[in-house]
């Protein structure tokens, strides 16, 4: 008995030396980046690192707010990742509602034009895209960025699942008592439809305030960027100001990872049961 | 009469729910899905004052003459070829390890976590002070070590594309992990329970219990890897622009350039047909592979 909990404790302890190995791969770098800017450029690159700057340079994070217009930045992704994902929570449920629970002319071709289309990857059609905004005027607007984000097709199909595995029964029963479509969606779907809607939420609201390829080919005007495209600007600007790139870098990353933290387990649940982003 | 009215304000009512979502798809979406397919055919700069010429295949044609496309085209190869096989094994063994029953699983599931949910210009940042060749922290690690000439990374022709393999693994394997841990905790524990009675031993466990039933897992794991080798953009902007010369020049980035730098809109259609193509052809593996596993 000795011998096997003996060996047992080995395994144990191998298999936390691995995960705190693990740990700080995934880890170390965003200490470091952290580390860095708090210290004056000469200072980033001493060796051996200094994890905790002896003098902390809190002026770096007060200086990226003056030496690039981040304030501007902020709004224009915050604002962006707003409607991008209240559109998204709306339209999506709202088409979704009608492929899962209603019965319809051309249900199954519309469906499937969704679906065809979760196959072709945007970088495909961005060029064309890009040709058709420009034509309707929308070079440089925010408007582009919101109409290219809003309507994927990931967003019905993902709600579209959900909403299948409510017992159709439940919309029944209000139906009979007089409810119409618009109330059993608002009063019985929405309610139920929670993790659903967080995890979609997730998704869109980090894909939305990490995307750079689209703003990147829309927004060439300084006021109109969003934080991505703006600190990738920053950092070829002055790529040699390391303790700012680095405060400007540990402010892009908040917002992310407090709405991570908080949804945490449904972004989990929905790469565990769908295995897409979008 | 009152039937059929019926049934037309019912289809009214079902189209309502999906006007918002589908007028915004079918424009924005599915109109320039079909125009990437003419354009592909077309001479075009791009401008609204130059008209545009019919061209036939010749886009396509001079793809096999053109040697941005022909790096652009193997690089993606290799790098998928190089990443896929990386980022199997290493989010394989991460969610292996962060199966087993031990205190702070949780902890350092969210951590493995950060890297993929990461904006990518942040995490390029750091990653490209970390290996700076002259003064990063990695290399200076190395120096101590005892290399006397430790790898010039991203500025190196040799090194480039290593180094975008090595961040694409840490940035992504997190996200793998997941359906892995999924996959893992899909097991029937009595499968496990009848490999001990026959004697197994922990490695044998590995080998004839889990590898065969994380399969379609794995298959799953292994078409949604390629497939993501074969959009990246973003890595290769941020860590080597492509360079040095054309040593990490991909396919995304070379239809960036030939539309927006070189504004030849008709070639850079082209090739993201070429790009669709490959997409494509591992969807339909993906298609027959689940019909095959699930029968």
């Amino acid at each position: 008995m000795q011998i096997i909990s003996a060996k047992e404790k080995a395994i144990q302890t191998i298999i936390y030396i691995l995960l705190i190995l693990c740990a700080m791969v995934m880890v170390l770098p965003f200490l470091w980046m952290l580390s860095a800017s708090l210290k004056l450029d000469k200072d980033v690159f001493s060796f051996p690192v200094q994890w905790i700057p002896s003098h902390p340079r809190w002026a770096n994070y007060q200086e990226i707010w003056t030496k690039i217009p981040l304030m501007t930045f902020v709004k224009n992704t915050v604002k962006l990742t707003i409607i991008v994902t209240l559109l998204q929570l709306f339209t999506s449920s709202f088409a979704a509602y009608a492929f899962a629970k209603l019965d319809f002319k051309g249900r199954n071709t519309l469906f499937l034009g969704y679906i065809a289309t979760i196959a072709m990857p945007w970088q495909v059609y961005m060029v064309p895209q890009f040709v058709l905004m420009s034509k309707m005027g929308l070079n440089n607007t925010h408007t582009a960025i919101i109409l290219l984000q809003a309507f994927s097709a990931f967003g019905v199909f993902m709600m579209k699942q959900f909403y299948t595995s409510i017992p159709s029964e439940l919309c029944e029963a209000a139906r009979v008592d007089g409810m119409t479509e618009y109330g059993i969606y608002c009063k019985i779907m929405l309610p139920l439809s929670k993790p659903a809607l967080s995890t979609l939420t997730i998704f869109t609201f980090v894909n939305t305030w990490n995307d750079f390829l689209g703003p990147y080919i829309y927004l060439t005007r300084q006021e109109l960027k969003t934080i991505q495209i703006g600190l990738r600007m920053f950092i070829s600007q002055y790529s040699q100001e390391y303790g700012l790139i680095m405060a400007s870098s540990v402010v892009t990353l908040i917002p992310v990872l407090i709405v991570f933290l908080s949804l945490q387990q449904y972004f989990v649940q929905g790469i565990a049961t769908s295995g897409l982003k979008g | 009469m009152s039937s059929r009215k019926a049934i037309i304000k019912k289809n009214l009512v079902a189209y309502s729910f999906i006007a918002p979502n589908f007028i915004g798809f079918a424009l924005f979406t599915l109109v320039p899905m079909i125009f990437a397919f003419i354009l592909a055919f077309l001479d075009w700069d791009g401008s609204p004052y130059n008209p545009m010429h019919f061209v036939g295949f010749k886009n396509f044609v001079d793809l096999a003459d053109d040697g941005q496309f022909t790096a652009a085209f193997r690089n993606t190869l290799v790098y998928t070829v190089q990443t896929v096989p990386f980022t199997l094994v290493t989010s394989l063994l991460l969610a292996l390890l962060l199966n087993q029953k031990c205190k702070g699983r949780n902890f350092f599931r969210t951590v493995s976590f950060f890297p993929y949910v990461a904006s990518m210009v942040a995490v390029t940042a750091v990653w490209n002070m970390l290996f700076n060749p002259g003064m990063g922290p990695v290399n200076e690690l190395l120096r101590k070590l005892g290399v006397e000439n430790p790898p010039g990374w991203s500025a190196d022709k040799d090194w480039a594309m290593t180094t975008i393999v090595q961040f694409s693994v840490w940035k992504y394997m997190g996200y793998y992990m997941i359906l892995y841990l999924a996959g893992l905790q899909g097991i029937n524990p009595e499968l496990y329970e009848a490999a001990n009675l026959d004697g197994c031993n922990g490695w044998q466990r590995f080998w004839n219990v889990t590898v065969p039933q994380l399969s379609a897992t794995t298959f799953f794991v292994v078409v949604m890897l390629v497939i993501q080798c074969f959009k990246v953009y973003d890595i290769v902007y941020m860590v080597t622009q492509g360079g040095p010369g054309t040593a990490t020049l991909v396919m995304v980035y070379d239809i960036y350039n030939k539309a927006f730098v070189y504004s030849s809109f008709g070639a850079a259609s082209a090739e993201a047909i070429v790009l669709f193509a490959l997409v494509l052809g591992v969807t339909l593996v993906q298609f027959r592979g689940q019909h095959k596993l699930e029968a």
